[in-house]
């Protein structure tokens, strides 16, 4: 019998991963002897250890560090998107204990979930081995589903976590089978060795098994970024989900699902790239053209968010179909940007919301260009991201993944995208017009802006506004990101 | 060397403003110290852009790469891209910052009184739109056009909505919803050019300059210039994309009607000319067929339902239509004289139907109604404001003398030589106008007094915008010469110097 040979193991790539476990836990321990109702410092601590993480994480720009036998890598396009993650945490965390305490459900177990969250999206960005990038989606997703449902006392945070769990664990189930069936048609998970394999088959596109592989694992991805037709879950989920989550789940693990998928197509399977671009062409403009359609005719505002978030993801999927340096870069950049306008969009919404998830329709922003001028200023700027108007981060982001299309050829596909991007303005500039062009419709007392959540806003408009003024420098890191895969 | 080439006067054009909107923020609720803040900021703009114009034969031109631009500024904003910011000045631009920088000061002087509330947003939203259209005439790089571009529809859309009178909202997300169309489909198009260009050349440029040097097969062009025209179109507004207009001005505030006619529909034109048409020539030469019938049947349709309408302003709204008409004939035409004609009225009309919007937002003010049936006798009652009123109305229908007159029969001569027909034709139009202004102000200021209520007149104020227009109106009609002059040489590189 053979021994079994140990190989040489690198901690170094997961040395974040690490980190941030160990809080948790640690978090997770001071949480049971701290009084309740005391938790605040928990998130202080939170986002102390993600600032840490984030400096980790930024010292490894540049190395490219295999390990685990190739199931880990440390790479730049690893770090980019941890640096997402990291980001999106942070706010989070930042936004989070605000509304907590006046949903009186601050309940210290949150802190450590985001952390594992997080620990499970730097898992799929630096896996490279697709039980690696298993691993870490399952961790992420079961963290969600507990997030989802965090607020026990509201019957919607309940169902958003049931229906959320129900769904993704189908979607697992799709992406699973779709690994095993790719094993089973390159012998291996490994998703250089894949490339490899599949590099060498004849007529790989004519292997049914390994067609299928792809098709489910896309599938399967395509939940956890619902992308349409697989977007169902979205509104109800974002809708029911303490505001804080979904602003959380609306960045991260979009950022995460991308990160894997973008490995997965462009490393793995680039010799498909034919087949896997045109589903994705479909995809895309499906998910583009539902969502933005849908969120047309929302009033609740975390729904239109929702909707407006899987609009976003088909944008994204525009520079994925495209598939060039430009395009993917343009997803990393994209995904940055959108992490900042979201979160800071639904900050904003935490603070017009009243308790118990109440006053979230748009109609409840009337007033507030002028009660509360500098909020709606921050607004203003966030939803004129997201619409994609310049100078914001959301107009370099289109213009980028746009860019990575029409450099393709897919012309159609880029006028499909601004024509989506020219109707999504309508139900932004919606918002706008209840801010300024609308009285209130009975007085009540805005809630007040405590420094965490005025911190978030600041990063959150600074991210909007100066990458769209002097985006160079993240577009600059953006590209040696790509440049690996 | 000039005392202006050492300075970056066009970035200050652009970026002073902005600066005016900072000093504003400390009196952001005290109207009393911000209106004047705001108006020093625009009366120093006008002050830089006439003091550009006098001194222009002294400025030594911009040698290397701008051939016929007075100044340039050239730095790498986005070198990613190969975006730049580059600004040039040539004639045409100096005529529409001159335009401009003048409109805004008329602007803010007519909304002295008229908007009492949140003065301090307001004015920050003129002085920023302000910045946006003064980039818009002076970039050169298509990216960073495309950004005042959409820059400037910003705060017209929350001027209209915040300020704005009857169906606003509606009104003001109708023209956001239609320019955003027709801009990102350019938008596109831009995209696809530089990369184009970057292909054929390995340089990754936004730069007018050298776009201009692309080779372009026949069916591109028409698609990318089909793109341009669109969202050039629906500013300028052109039959059928105009239904914007008329809502859009009804229901603006004064000052944001003076600013939407006399400079919002510039840029789809002054856009046409600058980019659309030296970019795609082919292009262009091959849909100047669909051109010219839009814009006869803009000018035609245009006066027709002006003559209909009940509502003055929504009248000199439809009248827009029609003038702009003409401008788009004079570009169609692509010849000399009637290109001349055409930004002369572009000028023109920016004065005249600017000052028709003031007039009518000071009758607004007094009666609070804008309805033709409700006035009639002016001219015994209220005699200043009906002087200046028949003066406009009577610029509007292109007497000789004033200055309407000298861009429409410059654009008519000019068509003539190239299309008789159309030209014909836009004569028809001319005739319509006649009818509509001479019912507007015979029912208006003469007929029997209908107003329930007595009218003061004039205030001092008041009198100084109008006899501002009055002085231009009357300066461009006569002696049009300066100007003819000033856009003479732009105008010969655009067509090639042909007559």
């Amino acid at each position: 019998m053979d021994m079994i040979s140990i190989p040489v193991v690198n901690m170094t790539p997961i040395l974040p991963e690490i980190f941030l476990s160990v809080l948790a836990m640690v978090l997770l321990l001071l949480n049971v002897f701290s009084p309740s109702g005391k938790k605040s410092y928990l998130a202080y601590i939170s986002f102390i250890g993600i600032a840490a993480t984030a400096v980790l994480v930024g010292a490894g720009w540049g190395g490219h560090i295999e390990s685990f036998s190739g199931a880990v890598i440390l790479d730049n396009f690893a770090t980019f998107f941890k640096m997402i993650f990291l980001l999106a945490a942070g706010l989070t965390v930042l936004i989070s204990d605000q509304y907590m305490e006046r949903e009186e459900c601050n309940h210290g177990e949150l802190y450590p979930l985001i952390l594992f969250t997080v620990v499970g999206m730097m898992l799929m960005a630096s896996g490279t081995d697709l039980m690696t990038i298993f691993l870490g989606l399952e961790v992420m997703s079961v963290s969600l589903y507990v997030l989802a449902g965090f607020n026990r006392n509201n019957k919607k945070s309940n169902e958003a976590g049931l229906k959320y769990f129900l769904l993704g664990a189908f979607s697992t189930g799709f992406l699973l089978y779709g690994m095993a069936l790719t094993y089973g048609a390159t012998g291996t998970t490994r998703v250089y060795k894949i490339a490899s394999v599949v590099g060498q088959m004849t007529l790989p596109s004519a292997n049914i098994m390994l067609l299928a592989g792809m098709l489910l694992m896309m599938t399967g991805f395509a939940f956890k970024i619902a992308a349409a037709p697989f977007h169902m879950w979205t509104p109800d989920v974002y809708e029911g989900a303490p505001t804080p989550m979904t602003a959380f789940m609306s960045a991260g693990p979009k950022a995460a699902g991308f990160a894997a998928l973008l490995r997965i197509l462009l490393v793995a399977l680039p010799t498909l790239q034919i087949e896997w671009s045109q589903l994705l062409w479909v995809l895309a403009v499906l998910t583009m053209t539902v969502g933005n359609i849908t969120a047309l005719r929302q009033d609740n505002i975390k729904r239109m968010l929702a909707y407006s978030s899987i609009a976003h993801a088909g944008y994204a999927l525009v520079g994925l179909v495209a598939g060039n340096g430009t395009g993917t870069a343009g997803i990393l950049f994209y995904m940055l940007s959108y992490a900042f306008m979201n979160i800071g969009a639904f900050a904003i919404i935490i603070l017009v919301s009243k308790k118990g998830e109440t006053n979230g329709n748009v109609m409840d922003f009337a007033g507030l260009g002028f009660k509360r001028p500098l909020l709606a200023v921050a607004m203003t700027i966030f939803l004129f991201s997201l619409a994609g108007m310049p100078p914001t981060a959301g107009f370099i982001g289109k213009f980028y993944l746009f860019s990575g299309a029409v450099q393709k050829g897919y012309i159609w596909l880029a006028v499909i995208g601004v024509l989506n991007s020219a109707a999504s303005v309508y139900y932004y500039l919606r918002v706008m017009v209840y801010m300024y062009m609308k009285e209130p419709t009975e007085e009540f007392e805005w809630t007040q802006v405590t420094a965490p959540v005025a911190l978030a806003l600041i990063i959150s408009v600074a991210g909007s506004m100066i990458p769209g003024i002097v985006p160079s420098f993240i577009l600059e890191f953006a590209q040696q990101a790509v440049k690996l895969i | 060397m000039h005392v202006l080439t050492e300075y970056p006067i066009l970035t200050i054009l652009i970026f002073l403003p902005l600066a005016g909107c900072l000093l504003l923020l400390p009196v952001w609720n005290c109207r009393v110290s911000a209106r004047p803040i705001a108006l020093g900021v625009a009366l120093l703009e006008l002050a830089l852009s006439v003091w550009l114009y006098v001194s222009r034969q002294d400025l030594p031109g911009v040698q290397t790469k701008l051939p016929g631009y007075l100044l340039s500024q050239d730095a790498p904003w986005i070198p990613s891209f190969g975006i730049r910011y580059t600004l040039g000045l040539d004639g045409i631009s100096l005529l529409m910052v001159m335009l401009t920088a003048f409109t805004f000061c008329m602007a803010l002087l007519v909304s002295w009184n008229s908007i009492k509330e949140k003065t301090g947003l307001f004015l920050t939203l003129m002085l920023t739109m302000e910045a946006g259209i003064m980039g818009v005439f002076l970039a050169l790089d298509l990216a960073l056009f495309y950004l005042f571009w959409e820059v400037m529809l910003i705060p017209m859309f929350f001027m209209i909505g915040i300020w704005g009178h009857g169906r606003k909202i509606y009104s003001t997300i109708k023209f956001f919803l239609f320019t955003m169309f027709g801009s990102l489909l350019m938008l596109l198009a831009i995209i696809f050019l530089h990369l184009l260009h970057a292909q054929q050349t390995g340089l990754a440029t936004f730069g007018l300059h050298d776009l201009l040097k692309t080779q372009l097969p026949a069916d591109t062009q028409l698609w990318l210039f089909a793109a341009f025209f669109l969202a050039f179109a629906i500013k300028f507004p052109l039959f059928p994309l105009h239904t914007w207009l008329p809502d859009a001005h009804t229901d603006a505030p004064t000052a944001g009607s003076v600013v939407l006619a006399g400079l919002l529909l510039k840029t789809g034109s002054y856009g046409l000319i600058r980019f659309g048409y030296p970019l795609f020539p082919q292009a262009a030469q091959a849909l100047t067929p669909l051109f010219y019938t839009l814009a006869l049947i803009s000018i035609i349709y245009a006066s027709l339902v002006a003559f209909a309408q009940e509502d003055m302003k929504r009248l000199i709204a439809y009248s827009s239509i029609g003038h702009m008409g003409y401008v788009a004939i004079g570009i169609a035409a692509w010849q000399p004289v009637a290109l001349s004609g055409s930004i002369l009225q572009m000028a023109s009309h920016g004065v005249t139907t600017g000052a028709l919007f003031c007039l009518v937002g000071m009758l607004d003010e007094r009666a609070h109604t804008r309805e033709i049936a409700a006035f009639g006798g002016l001219w015994g009652n209220i005699p200043k404001y009906s002087f200046f009123f028949l003066l406009f109305s009577l610029a509007s229908l292109g007497l000789p003398g004033l200055n309407n007159f000298v861009g429409e029969f410059l654009v008519l001569t000019g068509t003539m030589k190239k299309s008789p027909l159309v030209a014909a034709l836009a004569f028809v139009g001319i005739v319509l106008t006649l009818i509509y202004t001479v019912r507007l102000v015979q029912e208006v200021l003469f007929q029997k007094e209908r107003q329930p209520l007595p009218l003061a007149d004039l205030s001092l104020r008041e009198i100084c915008i109008l006899a501002a227009f009055a002085a231009v109106a009357v300066w461009m009609g006569i002696h049009p010469a300066p100007l003819l002059d000033l856009v003479h040489a732009p105008v010969q590189l655009l067509t090639g110097g042909g007559l």
